[in-house]
Formats: C-alpha cells, structure tokens, sequence
C-alpha cells in the first residue's frame, strides 16, 4: 500500500465535494469501477512500459518522497506526487472530453515549517501527461522525467523538479538497482476480500539538487523513494484510512508497511523487506505491529505523529519522530505526510503518511 | 379644499363626455412615454450587460489575458502557459439564441480557475465533476431559468438545433449568462481549440518565463476597467442614435398630448367660465387641473412604462444581434424591471405632460371671467400667436445652421437636426394658413369661399396634428432615404470588398503552410491571398493592422475612396499604408501624410497612399502589406486567407478541404455565405430604427384621428349653417375629406424637402461624428411616391369615422345647433 491511495479519496471528494462524505463515496465509485481493467495476480510487470501510465486502470499514480539534509546536517522532506484518475472507462476522448483528471501535489518540510502545493487538470489537451519513453511525467511546470543529460540511463537516472508558495526545487536522481516489485511480484493485495493493485518501488535513489526556500538557495542532497501504482478497485467502504511508513535503514536496507483500518476492527497490514543487496521478502499481517504513541493536535485534529514499530520475522522495534509535527497537507483532501526519523533496534529516516484522521 | 376636490370633479366630467378627446391624451401620453422609456430600458440594459461581462471574470482581484489581436487563439497557448508556470486558466464566450433571446455563453475549465474566483465558486455544491462528465452541466442564474422557462435539469435547444447540457440554478451566477464547460463551449460555438481569454489570478512566481517568451504578442494583460471603457465607447454612438429616435417619438407623442388638451381646453371654456362665475378661483381652478394632469399622466404614463417595457423586450434581440456582430459586445438575457427605471418612464410622462399643457393652463389661470369663447376669437388669437410662431422658427433654422457651421460633434449633428425639425414644425402652420389663404382670395364661388375659410377656421385645432405627421413623415423620409442609400452603398461596397470566391482560417501556422502547399496544386485556385493581422491602440483607439497582398484582385477591386499614385506599388514596397475611412477621420490623417504605429518600443511611420471605406467597423483598420507586417509584428498569426477560384469549383472545393484537413481549418466559408451574414447584419441594424420610425408614423397618424374626430364635434356648428343654406350632407362630407386630403398633401409637401434635410444631415453629419464614415447622398422619388401614399392613406384612414358620422348626421341633430347655440 501506499499513500497514493489519496488518489480515490481525492477525487472521490471531487466527485462529491462533501469532505465528510468521502467515505461513502466508495460505495458510488466500487459501482462505477466497472468498465475498467482489474489488477489480478502472475501479471509479470514490464519496464519501462509500465512507467507509463495505464489507461484501462482506473487510477494510478507516479510518487516519491526524499529524505533530504543541507551542509549543516539540517533535515529537509520533499514530495512530488502525480495522480491520474478516469472518471468513466473506455478509450480516452480527445480534447477536453477526455475523461481523465490528474492532480499534482508537492511539498517541502523542514523542522519548522511545511510547505505544500496542489494543482489540477484535465486530460486530453497537455497540461498534464505521462509518457513511458523515454519517461516523462508532468503537470503545469511540475517535471519528473528522465535526465536528459544521461541519455541511455533509462529509469535510473532522473530528475524532478515542481514549486509552490515559498518553494522552488530540483533534484538529480540515480539509482544502482532495479525497482522493487511490492507484493506477489507487483500484485499488492489491499484488502481481506480481494482489492488490490499494480505496485513496484524504486527505494534505493540518491537525490541531489536546490531547493530555493523564500528565495533562499539550499544544496541538499539525501535518499529519495519512488513508487508506481495503478488499479480500478477503490477501498472497501469500511476502510477509513491508513497508515503508511516507507524507511531507508542505516545500514542500506529498506521496508515498507502499511495499515489500513478498519471499521471492523480487523486492520489490513502487509508490507516488504528489502535488503542492502535487493533482495526482498513480503511481510504479513502478524508480521507487523503498530502502535501509535504520540497523539499530537494537527489542524483542528488529533493525529499520533509517533509510532512503535515491530516486524517480527527481522527482529526490528523501532519507534519514529516526525521532523516536523505539522506536517499537514491542507490539499482537496487533507492527510498527514511528511519526513521522520527513527531510533530503537535500528536507526534511520524516513516518510510517513496518514490519512483518515 | 372641497371646493378644489368638486372643481376636479367638475373637469373630469369632461372626459366622459368625450371619450375620443380623452382617448387622444392618453393614448398620446401613453405612446411617448413608452416610446422614451422603450428605448431607455434598452440603453440600460446593454450598458448593464457590458459591466456584467467585465465583471464576470473580475473579482478576488483576477486579471485577464486576452488575445493581442482580438477574437480568439488556439487553446495551445493556455498549455505553453502552465507548463511554463503560468497559473491561467483558459475561457471562451460568446452570445447564443434560445427562441430568439440572446445569452451570453461563458466556457471555463473548473479544475484550473482559482479558488475562490466568482466562476469558480459556481460550482460550489456538486463539484467538478457532474460539471465535465458528459452531459455536462448549463449553470445559470434562477432569473435567467425563468427567461429561458426552463426546469431544473432541462437540456435546453438552442435556435440552430443544438442543445445545451441539464441546466442547474445557482444564485452566484450572472443573470443572463451561461456557464458551460470549455469543451462545450468550444463545440456550441463552433470554435474547436479556441479560447478568448485566461485568467489570471496572481503574478507568476520569480523565474518564470515572461508572457512574451512564451506566447508572443498573441495575449497581453487587460487593463482592470479597460474592457468596460472600450466597450462603452464603442457602443456610445449606437446608444445615443437610439436615444435621440426615442426623443424625437417622445417629442411627437407630447405633440398629441398637446393638441389634445388643447383641444379639451377649447371645448371646456364654457364650463370653465360658468365655473369661475359661480366663485371657484383661478388658483384653484388651475390647481384643479394640474391634478388632473398628474392624475392622468401617472395611469397613462404606467400604461406607457409597461408598454415601453414590451417594446423594449420586442426590440432586445434585434439590438443584441447588431451589438454582437457590429462591437463584439454582449447583451444577455431579458429585460429586468427596476424600480429606478419604471419612476423616470413615470417622470417622464409627468415632466412631458406638465410641459405639452403649460400654454392651456396659463390661458385658465389667466382668463377673464366674462371672456368670449367664441371660435373666430380664438383663431384672431392665434393669427397674432402664429407671427410669433414664424420669428421663433427662423430662431430655430438660425440654430441649426450655426450647430452645422460652428459645431462640432455628434450633439452638434444632432441639435442641427432638432433645430431643423423644431423650426418647421413651428412654420407649418404658418405656411398652411398661407396656403389656403391664397386658395381663399383664388376662389370665386361662394361654396369654395366658405371651403377655404372654414379651413383657415378649422386650422389651429388641426395644426398639431399636422405637425405631428409632418414630423413623422420627415423623418421616415430622412431615415429611410439614409437606410436605403447605405443599403445600395453597403452592398455594392460588399461586393467589391469581398472579391475572393472562399475564406478560411487555419488553426495554426504549421496548419497554415501545409494547406497553403495544398493548395498551390490544386489547379482550380487561381489564387491564394493570405492575411494576417495585430492589434495596435493609435491615439488610444483599438486599431487593426491588417497584412495583405497586393494583388491584382485587390488592384481591380477593393474600393478605396481617396488614393495617391500607384497606392498598391507603395502597399507592396512596404512603405505605403491604406487606412479606413474612420481612421482618417478619428485621427484627421490626410494622403500622403504619414501614420505613427508603435511597434515594440519603436514607431513606425509609412505614408498614407489611400483611404478605404470600411462600413460597421468600430474599429480603426489600416492596411499594409503582408510581409511587411510580417517584419514589424513577427508573431501576428498568419492564418486567414482568401481563395480566388472558379465559381462553379467553389463547393467541391470547400468540401475537399473540410475532408483532406479537418480541424485544421477553424472556418471555411464561401462569398455568399459572408455576404448574407453582413447583410444579416445590417437589417438587425436598422430593424430597430425601422420599428421606431414605424411607431412615429403610428403615433401621429393617431394624433390626426384624434384631433380630427375632437373637431367634428364641434363641426356641427359651423356646418349647420351651410345645409341650411341648401348644400346637401353628402356634398358636406365630400369637402370635409377633401379638406383633410388637401391638409394632409400639403404637410406631406412640406415634410419632403425637411426629410432630406434630415437625410443629409444623417448621412454627412451624423453618420461621420457617430462612425466615421461618410455616406453617398442618394435621392429615392419612389419612397417619397410611398410615403405621399401612406399619409394620404393615413389621413383618409383618420378622416373616415368623422365624416361618416357627418354624413350620417340627422336633420334634427343639425336644425338642433340654432336653438343650442354655442
């Protein structure tokens, strides 16, 4: 799982433009999901086609967060998220027609502040896009593209750049292996009844670049994590968020966890332990505990910016602070994203993202 | 006070005796102030619907980029912007028909508008989505749904056969205006990949390309408040042309007012004087009458304001159209009734009324008590009024002539005009008495005596009448000898103007050149002729500068009205320009002087080698050659052009190229559908004048009816004595309509050479200050012949019901006037 489920709540919150009817909103949107393309399981993913985007799906999107520091040691978060979403199945139309949307949110945190951006458009005429080859991805002036300058580098060598009120950036990326299939080899189950989708990481960028903060430059560079993902099958209507960790390790390995509550009481949790090499291993459920610690009042909510985190099976118990409590986006659909770190069994950074809070 | 209240009484008693008489007053007082108010209604709401359209996309302090040359770009400049960073968002308007009712249609893009902006936050309660995802959604205003009569959640046909997505009511949204999705709007325009104008809501941040790095000079920024000023500006002299039509059917309705308490003056002296005899004062005799007037000036004046509200609604479309087509302006929607406007109609009718009784009231408060009323007293009355009337016309010539020789202006135009009409109209009279005392000393015969002298009798209460169709008949002389001349030039000059056979304009500049390659071997087309053209402001006009080529079509065909030597040879060289008629004018330029265009930071200054006419352009236009404008304004979108080919190859043509390129054509056109929308043009134009200047002739054609069937009840009288004498009632009746053939043919007479006073003043005077342009003086005889007829016809039509009644006068009825003198 990852954040990007905020795709569905997004839009469905567009759909409605009732914030606190986007759980319901579910149920209208499982209905209207047919049409579209179903995620089902032993579907080898293929690159770099499947960088690009899928139109048969309902819903997918381009996504990644960077644990950044500046000379001074000084921690920095940064975000670039694209989302595509088909209002209606089928071929695309052309011209304003075109029943995708896409949405673009980026932000920057530091210790004492948290800057975010959000922006909209419609398919169909190039405000926004995504193409696979060579891969580009963008929305307004928002880029996330291969590095021109490294050309042949294929998906391992990028760059990103997107701006907002108080903040300009661009950042170089290089990776040294191959993307991390999540899941049975890209096939993320989502849900005890079934939903799931299409995802792959690539965990292990290097990112390097300016940030340009209230027209102050800043050099940071730091570890940078990407992820791709693409389905038709929203949340089940009981599923009222989520809490999600992707964590670059001390020593060079990476995990990702989630959990997706529920109002039943029996939460969803699944995630993936990548070694420094690569490989790879799938947690399950009882793999994984989380305990939130540190209920916090983030903008008018309460919101447990702490978590205790056990996996079992890789005998880790860790516990993680935020770099910055408030790191609320205020977006269409407000949750909680932003850079942390973390101490216990082992140490390291991090991004964390909850919503439904 | 109860003496006051009976007094009134007294006087309105009047009234039911003479229904015809009170007829004539309220109708007339009714007809002016609709008139009048009609065409106020109508200024106001156009000018209503200017701000409105500004204002649209103003608010939160949202700017507007709109296109450098005009009209409308490729939407593709709204993607070169926000990929450069550019936070716009793109719109289209434009102006549709449902049952004939103008709308204005606004096309926005909800997910890039700004938050918070005013279109924006139409959509406020079901989101974006409902509003793109087919079918769509019409946001309108709730009066706008009752001027459409429609529902909630109707699909709304539009006049042309396409439909408008499910309308939703929403209170945020201007009247008058519908608020579709881009694409949509796009589609029910028929303008594919086109926008008018982005949004703008903040600068964009440091780093940002420029607007001229990423678009050229296709957009600039509009000024807050400019859109609103030029709009105004550009409209003022159709509202004023407006204005003074819906004075002058005022003017000739006070005219009916005037004659008809006139009139009822007249016929009320007797019980006037009895009145004061049995002790009522003059004060509150004139009090009581004043009461009167308001009394019957505010139920005839509300008559009027709801009549005038019809009109004006009846009207609306008509002036929508020509707003549109001729200054690119909107005017949506239905008329409103505003309470500011319904008290000046009712003020109106008051001031008017007040004004057109003035006279009669003074002789009430000034009679003596034990004066004479007697008919030969009151015409000696009027013989020394009339010498009085003659000085106060020549007054009124001497007026006009110095608005003409020393004025300058439209409102200069226009008094040469009001003084012109206003010092006939006091002449007439004069000129008539002098007539039929001519034809009394020419007559022999004691029948033609009497005939010529009971005339001369009848004459004051008939006068105004007479004045009023005079006035009419002038003016439908004068406008209509104006319409017809510029029907004959506009048309010929459309003919020369639009000598290509096919015109089209591609959607971009690579489209450009590769259906221009095509184009090249196609072996009908003898002859490609591209345009191009910018947007300059010279002495702060909106000014196009337009690039073509010198051709031969050209050379042979476009009509110029002034020229140096071998202007095409300079055109083409590049150091010649050809203005417009209205440019020259506006900017007094002269042939071969030269014209100032800044470009860029420079000014550029060619020679003025010809000027041409260039009808129903608010504009200022200048010619150059194409490559020439191609060098000063290297980002003018070339892309319109004209096509010369065999008449026959016009249609496989058309055809041929809408199959081989799509959309890659925006509009493709033949001649004759471009000269039947400038046609089009023109009638909506003058539909307006022409409904106005019908109503005129209406109204006074009334006023005649009025007066003449007032008279003839106190006919019996003066006529008595003559069947007594022995002519039978037949003969009687037979001179009585030959009376008002012979009024009515001489006022027609003398309402001729004033019609074309009136003509050339439109056209040399009016026309030139208004727009411009000047145009041809032509003479029409056969429209005089019809006008002639129609005030005949009118008059006889007037005259019939009296002298029936006349012919059918009983003996009895006649013996009675000796033993009930008067």
């Amino acid at each position: 799982m990852s954040a990007k489920w905020i795709g569905l709540f997004a839009f469905a919150a567009l759909a409605l433009l009732a914030p606190a009817a986007s759980a319901d909103g579910f149920a209208g949107l499982g209905g209207e999901a047919a049409g579209f393309e179903q995620a089902t399981p032993g579907k080898p993913l293929v690159f770099p086609r499947d960088f690009g985007p899928h139109p048969g799906f309902r819903t997918e999107w381009w996504y990644l967060t960077a644990n950044l520091t500046d000379d001074s040691g000084a921690s920095y978060g940064v975000q670039w998220t694209l989302f595509r979403q088909a209002r209606a199945p089928g071929i695309e139309r052309p011209g304003w027609a075109s029943q995708n949307i896409w949405m673009g949110h980026a932000a920057v945190t530091t210790a004492t502040e948290h800057l975010f951006a959000e922006t909209f458009a419609r398919g169909g005429v190039g405000q926004a896009g995504v193409t696979a080859e060579p891969f580009r991805a963008w929305i307004d002036d928002w880029t996330f593209a291969a590095d021109a300058d490294a050309p042949g580098a294929g998906l391992s060598r990028l760059t990103i750049s997107a701006n907002g009120p108080g903040f300009r950036y661009a950042f170089d990326l290089a990776a040294d292996k191959p993307v991390v299939r999540q899941g049975d080899q890209g096939f993320s189950l989502k849900s005890d009844d079934g939903r799931a989708s299409y995802y792959f990481s690539q965990p292990f960028f290097r990112i390097d670049g300016v940030l340009v903060l209230h027209g102050r430059q800043v050099k940071l560079s730091g570890l940078a994590w990407m992820d791709r993902e693409w389905s038709s099958q929203p949340l089940a209507a009981t599923q009222k968020g989520w809490d999600w960790f992707s964590l670059h390790f001390s020593t060079g390995a990476k995990l990702m966890v989630f959990r997706l509550r529920d109002e039943t009481g029996r939460d969803f949790r699944a995630g993936t332990w990548i070694g420094a090499d690569g490989a790879q291993q799938a947690l399950g459920r009882d793999d994984i505990v989380l305990t939130p610690l540190a209920p916090t009042p983030v903008s008018g909510r309460v919101v447990p910016v702490g978590w205790k985190l056990q996996v079992k099976s890789q005998g880790i118990d860790i516990e993680t602070t935020p770099v910055n409590a408030a790191s609320w986006m205020a977006t269409s659909f407000p949750y909680w994203e932003g850079p942390i770190a973390f101490h216990g069994s082992h140490e390291g950074k991090g991004y964390l993202e909850m919503t439904g809070y | 006070m109860r003496v006051a209240f009976w007094t009134l009484v007294t006087l309105l008693s009047h009234w039911r005796r003479r229904p015809a008489n009170f007829a004539a007053l309220f109708v007339g007082l009714a007809i002016a102030t609709a008139l009048w108010s009609g065409v106020q209604a109508l200024n106001a709401h156009a000018r209503d619907s200017y701000d409105r359209a500004a204002s649209v996309f103003a608010g939160d302090g949202a700017q507007s980029l709109v296109p450098g040359g005009g009209g409308a770009v490729s939407q593709d400049v709204f993607v070169k912007l926000r990929l450069a960073g550019w936070k716009v968002s793109p719109a289209l308007e434009g102006t549709l028909l449902v049952r004939g009712l103008p709308f204005q249609l606004i096309g926005i893009e909800p997910l890039s508008l700004p938050r918070g902006q005013q279109l924006g936050g139409l959509l406020g309660e079901d989101g974006f989505g409902a509003f793109f995802d087919p079918p769509g959604q019409t946001i309108a205003a709730p009066e706008t749904l009752r001027d459409l009569r429609a529902q909630e959640g109707a699909a709304i046909s539009l006049d042309g056969g396409r439909t408008l997505p499910p309308i939703k009511s929403s209170a945020r949204s201007a009247p008058g205006v519908l608020v579709v999705d881009i694409g949509v709007a796009q589609a029910l325009l028929g303008r594919p990949g086109q926008i008018s104008r982005l949004i703008l809501r903040e600068p964009p941040a440091a780093g940002t390309p420029t607007l001229a790095d990423v678009a050229g000079d296709a957009l600039r920024f509009l000024p807050p408040g400019e859109e609103e000023a030029d709009l105004r500006r550009l409209t003022e002299s159709f509202h004023l042309n407006l204005t003074a039509f819906g004075l002058l059917a005022f003017l000739v309705g006070l005219f009916i007012v005037h004659a008809a308490f006139g009139l009822a003056f007249e016929q009320r002296l007797a019980m006037v004087r009895t009145m004061r005899a049995v002790g009522v004062s003059a004060r509150t005799l004139v009090a009581a009458m004043v009461a009167e007037l308001v009394l019957l000036a505010l139920v005839a004046g509300g008559v009027g304001v709801a009549a005038g509200f019809q009109l004006a609604s009846a009207l609306l479309p008509n002036v929508a159209a020509s707003l549109d087509a001729l200054y690119g302006a909107q005017v949506a929607g239905r008329l409103a009734l505003n309470g500011k406007w319904l008290l000046s109609g009712l003020g109106i009718a008051l001031g008017g009324a007040l004004i057109a009784a003035a006279g009669g009231l003074s002789k009430a408060f000034h009679l003596p008590v034990l004066a004479a009323a007697q008919p030969f007293a009151w015409r000696q009355a009027q013989q020394n009024f009339m010498r009085r009337r003659a000085f106060f016309a020549l007054l009124a010539f001497a007026v006009a002539l110095a608005a003409y020789f020393f004025g300058k202006g439209l409102y200069s135009g226009f008094a040469t005009i009001a003084g012109l009409l206003f010092g006939a109209a006091l002449l007439l009279p004069t000129l008539l008495a002098g007539a039929l005392r001519l034809g009394e000393k020419a007559a022999s015969a004691p029948l033609a005596q009497w005939f010529w002298a009971d005339s001369q009798q009848q004459l004051p209460g008939l006068s105004l009448a007479l004045t009023a169709l005079m006035l009419a008949l002038a003016t439908n002389v004068g406008v209509g000898g104006m319409v017809e001349g510029f029907r004959q030039t506009f048309t010929h000059w459309l003919d020369e103007r639009l000598a290509a056979e096919v015109y089209f304009e591609a959607a971009g500049a690579p489209q450009a050149q590769s259906i221009e390659a095509w184009l090249a071997m196609r072996p009908e087309v003898r002859a490609v002729l591209p345009a191009a053209k910018t947007m300059v402001r010279l002495a702060g006009w909106p000014t196009e500068i337009v690039g073509m080529t010198a051709h031969e079509t050209y050379r042979s065909h476009f009509p110029l009205i002034a020229q140096s030597d071998d202007p095409w040879d300079l055109v083409k060289r590049g150091d010649g320009v050809l203005v417009s008629e209205q440019l020259a004018h506006r900017l007094d330029l002269a042939l071969g002087s030269t014209l100032e265009i800044p470009v860029g930071s420079a000014i550029w200054r060619p020679k003025i080698v010809g000027v041409f006419p260039d009808y129903g352009n608010p504009k200022g236009q200048a010619r150059i050659d194409i490559d020439a404008l191609t060098r000063h304004w290297p980002d003018a979108p070339r892309t319109t052009y004209g096509l010369r080919v065999a008449p026959d190859a016009v249609a496989p043509l058309i055809a041929a190229m809408q199959a081989g390129f799509g959309a890659q054509i925006v509009r493709i056109t033949d001649q004759a559908f471009v000269k039947k929308i400038s046609m089009r043009i023109f009638e909506h134009t003058f539909a307006v004048t022409a409904a106005l200047n019908t109503l005129t002739l209406i109204v006074s054609a009334i006023a005649l009816l009025a007066s003449l069937s007032t008279l003839s009840n106190m006919r019996i009288a003066q006529v008595a004595p003559v069947w007594a004498l022995g002519v039978p009632r037949r003969r009687l009746a037979q001179l009585e309509f030959l009376r008002i053939l012979l009024l009515t043919a001489a006022t027609a007479v003398v309402a001729l050479p004033l019609g074309l006073a009136l003509s050339w003043c439109l056209v040399a005077v009016v026309n030139v200050q208004a727009f411009g342009w000047r145009l041809p003086f032509y003479l029409f005889p056969g429209q005089w012949a019809q006008i002639l007829a129609l005030a005949l016809l009118t008059a006889s039509l007037a005259a019939i019901a009296p002298i029936l009644r006349l012919n059918r006068t009983t003996p009895a009825e006649l013996t009675r006037v000796f033993a009930n003198e008067r």
